[in-house]
């Protein structure tokens, strides 16, 4: 790559111009983002430990997070549901490089996990065992955060992690079409 | 050379739909997708027709102003891509995407489009996200807001002894009053022009009146050809003319009193051919419709802003589509025969897309 020198070198009438290399324009925007009603109810739900879904209509698939609409039919998901706090591994990796700004230790596992009754992985992190006996179709169950209760705090991170149930590995044609 | 000239054989597009949310000024409970799915039912439901008929989906929307990248994907879940569709999406005004479906049409990609868009303006303060469009090394650093730059423009006009702020008044007055008959509308309704004088500036020579509300909105538009065109509406708008043109980015190189823009698209898109009786035109601030009519050579025939226009709700990013959306639904519901419909994008208006819209010959 050229220098900003030699780039200069050929325009004449910039001949024995200092070229500028860098300036600092600093920018900055603030936005209130808000996540709209149907997250807005699944966000407040962790910080009560519970799952909230929402189900198409048309289709009759469960999403969640839910996003107040189908994303395959396009129309409102109306009907809302409780989600239990088991679920399925439906696919895993282990992450052996720490991202920056991310408050876990490496390596860890990072798994769709398949809540039972819907039908998109729910992004979760493994923990409770070694990552070597991680596996598609392990059953698993949400550990919870101690959230304090005078300030409970919505978010994903209301989950730690989810763990081994100990059960038999589930059916795969119960989990097949949903990986 | 007219556009008919240059397609001698080109198919006749026209819009069958037109729906829009009812605008505010903060609509904080929805995400995007829920502001749009609403209005993305209704433009579909008028026409009977379901996603998966619809041959081509386009839309416009602002990164800028929902403050995250590729913001539109989740916008897309409204419109069920699945089997997957002919998509695309521009960082512009609806109206332009509403050009982008009309090229595919009238090239027989496609018999039918939707066209959406949609801007909440409340996460961030738009006159500040605005000057992120302006040149990054030389006047950005600067933040010359949306209202600055629109009241040197204005300044402009009154120095040249092309109007006076009670002229700006009427034109606030007139717009918002008109608005008392629109349900989608924000701002409703006006004090007279005497009033509105006595209140103080916003940015001099603009007062609060001179300057759009803030808001946030969705809208959209069918797009279909020919026959399909004909079976979906009963009185279908064609879409006569279009055609879009570009200024010189830097305000200080352009005479700000003047549209030459919207002057070239207004005659290449055939609107000089005969008389329009109705004019939607995009002007956000007050000062900027007199530029307009002035290029448009708009008469006191000429019924402008029926809706109300950008003064009574400016959801940017589909203020213009409603304009074209508000021309087409006065011929559908016969009150226009010969519509004109423009749209503008950048400062000052620097951009200016002019459309053509006609009832059944």
């Amino acid at each position: 790559m050229r220098t900003a020198a030699e780039l200069l070198a050929g325009v004449p009438a910039l001949a024995g111009t200092e070229p500028v290399t860098r300036v600092t324009l600093p920018a900055r925007l603030e936005y209130s983002y808000t996540p709209g009603t149907a997250q807005s109810r699944f966000l407040t739900g962790l910080a009560e430990q519970r799952l909230l879904a929402e189900r198409c209509p048309e289709c009759t698939r469960v999403y969640i997070p839910p996003r107040g609409v189908c994303p395959t039919c396009g129309r409102a998901t109306t009907d809302q549901l409780e989600l239990p706090h088991t679920g399925t591994v439906t696919t895993f990796c282990i992450v052996n490089i720490a991202a920056r700004g991310l408050d876990v230790e490496v390596p860890y596992c990072y798994a769709y996990v398949l809540l039972d009754g819907a039908h998109v992985g729910l992004h979760a992190r493994i923990g409770g065992l070694p990552h070597d006996q991680v596996h598609v179709g392990q059953r698993v169950r949400a550990v919870w955060r101690d959230q304090r209760p005078d300030r409970p705090d919505p978010g994903l991170a209301a989950i730690s992690h989810f763990a081994p149930t100990g059960d038999p590995d589930a059916d795969p044609a119960s989990y097949r079409r949903w990986m | 050379m007219t556009p008919q000239q240059q397609h001698p054989a080109g198919r006749e597009i026209a819009v069958v739909a037109f729906a829009q949310s009812v605008h505010q000024r903060s609509t904080d409970q929805l995400s995007e997708v829920e502001l749009v799915l609403p209005v993305l039912q209704d433009v579909l439901k008028q026409t009977g027709l379901t996603t998966d008929r619809i041959g081509f989906t386009c839309s416009g929307s602002s990164d800028y102003l929902a403050g995250r990248a590729f913001s539109f994907t989740m916008a897309l879940d409204g419109v069920g891509a699945w089997p997957p569709i002919s998509e695309s999406h521009v960082e512009m005004d609806g109206a332009w995407a509403l050009y982008e479906a009309w090229v595919k049409l009238r090239t027989g990609q496609a018999d039918t489009a939707l066209v959406y868009s949609y801007g909440k303006s409340s996460p961030g303060s738009v006159r500040d996200v605005l000057t992120r469009q302006l040149d990054p090394y030389t006047l950005a650093p600067l933040w010359p807001d949306a209202i600055a730059l629109a009241a040197l423009q204005a300044q402009c006009l009154i120095d040249a002894g092309l109007t006076d702020e009670r002229a700006l008044a009427g034109v606030a007055v007139r717009s918002r009053r008109a608005a008392l008959d629109n349900p989608h509308a924000q701002l409703r309704g006006s004090a007279d022009a005497d009033t509105l004088l006595q209140r103080p500036y916003q940015v001099r020579p603009l007062r609060r009146h001179d300057c759009p509300p803030v808001s946030d909105g969705a809208a959209a538009v069918v797009l279909a050809a020919g026959d399909a065109a004909r079976a979906l509406h009963p009185r279908p708008a064609w879409i006569r003319g279009i055609d879009h043109r570009i200024e010189a980015h830097q305000p200080g190189s352009r005479d700000l009193t003047e549209s030459p823009s919207t002057r070239l698209a207004a005659v290449r898109a055939g609107v000089f051919d005969a008389p329009v009786d109705t004019a939607e035109l995009h002007a956000p601030f007050t000062a900027q419709e007199l530029v307009l009519r002035r290029a448009l050579d708009l008469n006191g025939s000429v019924r402008i802003n029926p809706s109300g226009g950008a003064l009574a709700a400016n959801p940017v990013m589909a203020a213009g589509l409603i304009r074209v959306g508000e021309a087409a639904a006065r011929i559908h519901r016969g009150e226009s025969r010969r519509a004109l419909a423009h749209a503008t994008s950048g400062p000052c208006l620097q951009q200016n897309l002019v459309a053509v819209l006609e009832g059944e010959r």
